[in-house]
């Protein structure tokens, strides 16, 4: 039967072939015939390596010279002669040797030399040693840290907050715990480097708006809104984010937040300035805050802030509770040197009247950026020299996206009294006179 | 099947990695003549230290049963997802607002599958807070979930007196106070705790200068500098050290700080495998022949990424090797001696001093104070121009605040102690006792039958677990019951199939706390049947006196 059913098969198959159509024929004679020329043919290798002998090999390792490590610094470097600070640096600070007024740390406060800080750092210390030998997922959690953060919390009015044991890391750590490769973040060009490493450590796409420019941010949004209705299916999955900084660093100035947005989804901030201690902390809804739990790298895979440093910063929020009163005082000293040195010839004071932090940039600058920075730092010395303790703001020139222009970073604390502040505008004005004539 | 790199493992037999040209066992630990090695590189002296590491693999079952975990785990996940979805089931999780739901959501939703469903079960057993010093013995505040782990509450207990194997105290330098600490408190009282300040700005404290000028003297080498965060250590210098157009050679397990510098710097990065020379050697040749890829120009400079000791794996870098390949292909050698300062070597000088190489043959020392020195930091030390170079162009020195006054002291006292300058040989005996402790845990571990992974000369111990239920099991029957802190680590940390438990040894572990936690270990393991290892010895505690245990002189 087997064979019947077989052979009649055979007889359908040979028949369909009589049947067939010649060009039908010849082209499947033709593709059976380039099957088996390719089955057959050597294969080719991409000549990406040419063959080298083993002694051509060896000669390219010998001749082979790297670049040294680092370049050679010259000896004169501005940037390599630090200012050595003697003892502590609070409101009369020992710098070089000579006693000089502070301006120049950001202390707004005055709490780094606060005797209840000390105190409470002193109890700490006590308690728990220094070091606390372990990332925070590995009984690197102490109770002061779950304390500050629980009262970070309140006093920023948030839900929850998380601390980092550095302030660069703060912000560097959080935006890539978020914003992923292939989302979108609108960034203001002034933005300090902190924001800009995290934006590059996130491999997203950034978008520079001008500085505090809200038409401009709005321009961006408009043009994305239309990039995401040609192609809908992307943008269901593309995240965007707007990242600006509450009083910029850069040139002193405040963000327009009422324009901006009507609640925020997360702040970061800084420990190390007002708070006299270090670290820095986020704040914000659980839902936003808990994320960095597990993937914020700085917090996961870095030792947790020392005790007596988280300890210090209770403290000193403490403080900040009870007296509210010094802000207003700040805010005066700040509108009252910003008057004070107002009118100055050649320098132009930039940044907001109640800033505390502030530069000053020569009105009119000569072509090279070298030649303003010497000029600068030539009325920074001659402050130096007249005690009052002041310094340039610093970057790294080449790293920058936007390099802002060279400038003297004015700091005032609650520290400086009305007399102290008029010395200092005095005395800007005699030296820059004397160094811009 | 899961190939822990570094072992060459074939059918769970155990191939131990041994420097010699004879293979005798590796239990004997006189000196052995000359390595063959050592001679062909013409060094002046011999190694003639066995590296012993071994990285034995599990037996079949055990991974199968692993997987098998994980995929009933990854199904319930999902079950339970869809209950939470349809709202039969309640939703303990943060969620989003309202006015933001039609927003694209801000995490990807498999990414938190994990968090959500295999992470929440056991997370009970990470982020264990604690309020005492981390010496030795800790305390551990009490903390109970009333719905699976959600949320946490504090029941106001705390267990008192926990033996801390989780702590990266090596020479046992943090603990709490006591009058060698005078110091700190004269520091603290007349510094403060901030410093407000960068340190090209008026951060530079006169302190930083003490500390750097101490720790090159520590280091034996020209030049150090010190910065606030061992992270950030990382992330902000390679940087500054290699661009575009340069060629990073990274180790597979490198440390996340490693791995972010890297990827900041822009530099091309190639990984090999991890301690393995051959790997090494492969890609330094391939980059030298044949240069970038298409444009095939010479690369401007390699710099290779190691670290000393690997926490997760508990292995040290094979130095020697991977100093003769750097000589030959002209490379840069960085090391990241986060785990391995102060804890290796006869004198605590790191991997350079326990292969008895000269720390200038390295480019870029690399180090932490966390970790065996109780404080918080990071210093990079080598030649002067390195050094001068990072004070000018470090993103740290730049735009971040220097280290704080209180810590540097810490620092300060801890390196006079370990050096010896105050007076003591305690800081000598501390570094000793270390090594002591570290090869009797280790050795009564293996003979007890569990998987141990990397050098016998490693402070860091990691005890393979493999399944998600035992990882969980066995932190909260070691702390409940036995009270003591163990750290478990397991998936993104570790690879999937090889959760385990990671015991940090330290100098002021007393020979009972280590036979406490050894019992207890026993008891545990046969408990939950952890003794997977093929070479079980009998424990013969009558072997275990002083003398086995020396160092050799």
């Amino acid at each position: 039967m087997a064979t019947a059913t077989e052979q009649w098969v055979l007889v359908e198959m040979v028949q369909a072939l009589y049947e067939a159509p010649a060009y039908h024929l010849i082209l499947e004679g033709i593709l059976i015939l380039w099957i088996i020329r390719l089955l057959f043919s050597k294969t080719y290798k991409l000549q990406e390596r040419s063959d080298l002998t083993v002694k051509e090999k060896e000669e390219l390792i010998e001749e082979w010279q790297p670049e040294p490590l680092v370049p050679p610094v010259p000896k004169d470097h501005p940037a390599l002669n630090y200012n050595i600070v003697s003892g502590p640096p609070s409101h009369k600070i020992v710098v070089n040797g000579k006693e000089c007024i502070n301006f120049a740390s950001f202390n707004f406060l005055g709490l780094l030399d606060n005797p209840r800080v000390k105190a409470a750092a002193l109890a700490s210390l006590k308690k728990y040693g220094v070091g606390t030998c372990g990332p925070r997922g590995f009984y690197g959690t102490f109770d002061v840290h779950l304390d500050l953060e629980d009262r970070l919390a309140k006093f920023m009015k948030t839900e929850e907050a998380i601390i980092y044991s550095y302030g660069f890391a703060t912000i560097a750590s959080a935006i890539p715990a978020y914003s992923k490769r292939g989302d979108i973040v609108f960034v203001d060009r002034a933005a300090c480097f902190a924001i800009q490493k995290g934006l590059q450590a996130s491999r997203s796409d950034i978008k520079l708006f001008k500085h505090n420019d809200m038409a401009d941010l709005e321009r961006l949004l408009k043009e994305q809104e239309i990039e995401d209705q040609k192609n809908p299916r992307k943008a269901r999955v593309t995240r965007r984010f707007i990242v600006v900084e509450g009083l910029y660093m850069n040139t002193g100035t405040i963000c327009p937040l009422p324009e901006l947005i009507d609640d925020i989804d997360l702040i970061s901030a800084n420990m190390e300035n007002a708070l006299a201690s270090i670290g820095g902390f986020c704040c914000g809804r659980s839902f936003v805050i808990d994320h960095q739990r597990l993937s914020g790298q700085g917090y996961c895979f870095s030792a947790s802030l020392p005790p007596l440093l988280a300890a210090a910063a209770i403290e000193a929020l403490n403080i900040m509770e009870e007296n509210p009163g010094i802000f207003a005082v700040l805010k005066e000293k700040c509108r009252q040197i910003h008057k004070a040195l107002q009118g100055i010839s050649g320098l132009k004071v930039v940044g907001e009247s109640f800033s505390p932090a502030f530069h000053l940039q020569l009105e009119e600058s000569t072509r090279s950026r070298e030649q303003d920075v010497r000029l600068l730092q030539e009325i920074v010395d001659q402050c130096m020299n007249k005690n009052i303790a002041l310094t340039q703001a610093r970057y790294l020139e080449k790293e920058e996206k936007c390099l802002p222009p060279p400038s003297i970073r004015v700091v005032v604390t609650v520290e400086q009294t009305e007399e102290e502040l008029e010395r200092a505008a005095s005395t800007i004005k005699e030296v820059a006179q004397v160094v811009l004539l | 099947m899961a190939n822990p790199g570094g072992g060459t493992v074939c059918n769970g037999k155990l191939h131990n990695h041994k420097k010699q040209s004879n293979g005798s066992q590796r239990r004997n630990c006189t000196k052995n003549g000359i390595v063959k090695e050592a001679q062909q590189n013409g060094k002046p002296h011999f190694y003639d230290k066995l590296i012993v590491e071994s990285f034995e693999e599990a037996p079949l079952h055990v991974v199968v049963f692993t997987y098998m975990a994980y995929g009933i785990g990854t199904l319930f996940g999902y079950l339970r997802d869809f209950l939470r979805n349809w709202g039969i089931e309640k939703c303990n999780a943060a969620v989003e607002r309202k006015e933001q739901k039609d927003f694209v959501p801000l995490y990807q939703d498999f990414e938190n599958f994990y968090t959500r469903n295999l992470y929440m079960r056991i997370r009970d057993n990470w982020n264990r807070p604690i309020c005492s010093a981390p010496g030795p013995l800790f305390d551990v505040m009490e903390r109970v979930s009333d719905d699976y782990n959600w949320t946490f509450r504090f029941t106001g207990r705390i267990i008192k007196d926990v033996i801390n194997m989780g702590s990266y105290n090596f020479l046992g330098l943090a603990d709490k106070y006591d009058e060698s600490m005078k110091t700190i408190k004269d520091v603290l009282e007349v510094y403060g705790t901030g410093v407000a300040s960068t340190r090209h700005e008026m951060g530079t404290l006169d302190k930083h200068k003490e500390l750097e000028d101490l720790v090159a003297k520590f280091l034996n080498v020209e030049a150090a500098m010190v910065f606030g965060m061992g992270f950030a250590t990382n992330s902000m210098n390679i940087p500054a050290l290699v661009g575009k157009g340069c060629l990073i050679l990274s180790d597979e397990l490198n440390h996340t700080s490693l791995v972010l510098g890297a990827r900041l710097s822009g530099a091309t990065i190639r990984v090999f495998k991890h301690n393995n020379t051959q790997s090494l050697e492969k890609l330094l040749r391939d980059a030298v022949i044949y240069g970038q890829p298409r444009t095939c120009r010479a690369w401007k400079k390699i710099l290779i990424l190691v670290e000393g000791t690997y926490s997760m794996e508990g292995s040290i870098v094979h130095l020697p090797q991977i100093l003769a390949l750097k000589k030959k292909y002209k490379a840069y050698l960085y090391i990241d001696e986060a785990h391995s300062i102060g804890a290796v070597g006869p004198t605590g000088r790191g991997v350079t001093e326990f292969f008895g190489l000269d720390p200038h043959e390295v480019d870029v020392l690399m180090g932490t104070f966390t970790k065996s020195f109780g404080a918080s930091g990071g210093y990079i030390a080598g030649r002067k121009d390195l050094v001068d170079y990072l004070r000018v162009h470090s993103h740290s020195a730049v735009y971040a605040t220097s280290m704080s006054p209180p810590i540097a002291e810490q620092i300060i006292r801890s390196l006079k102690f370990i050096m010896g300058l105050d007076g003591t040989t305690q800081g000598l005996q501390r570094v000793q006792q270390l090594a002591k402790n570290t090869r009797y845990f280790r050795q009564r571990l293996q003979e007890m039958g569990f998987i141990i992974y990397g050098n016998e000369n490693a402070s860091v111990v990691p005890l393979l677990l493999y399944m998600p239920g035992k990882v969980a099991a066995f932190a909260r029957h070691m702390l409940q019951e036995k009270k003591i802190g163990v750290v478990v680590v397991g998936f993104p940390a570790t690879p999937l199939a090889e959760a385990r438990a990671r015991f940090c040894v330290s100098a002021s572990h007393t020979r009972e706390m280590l036979d406490t936690v050894l019992e207890a270990l026993d008891e545990t393991g046969d408990l939950l049947r952890l003794k997977y290892s093929r070479h079980k010895k009998s424990a013969r505690p009558e072997l275990y006196d002083e003398t086995s245990f020396e160092l050799e002189d």
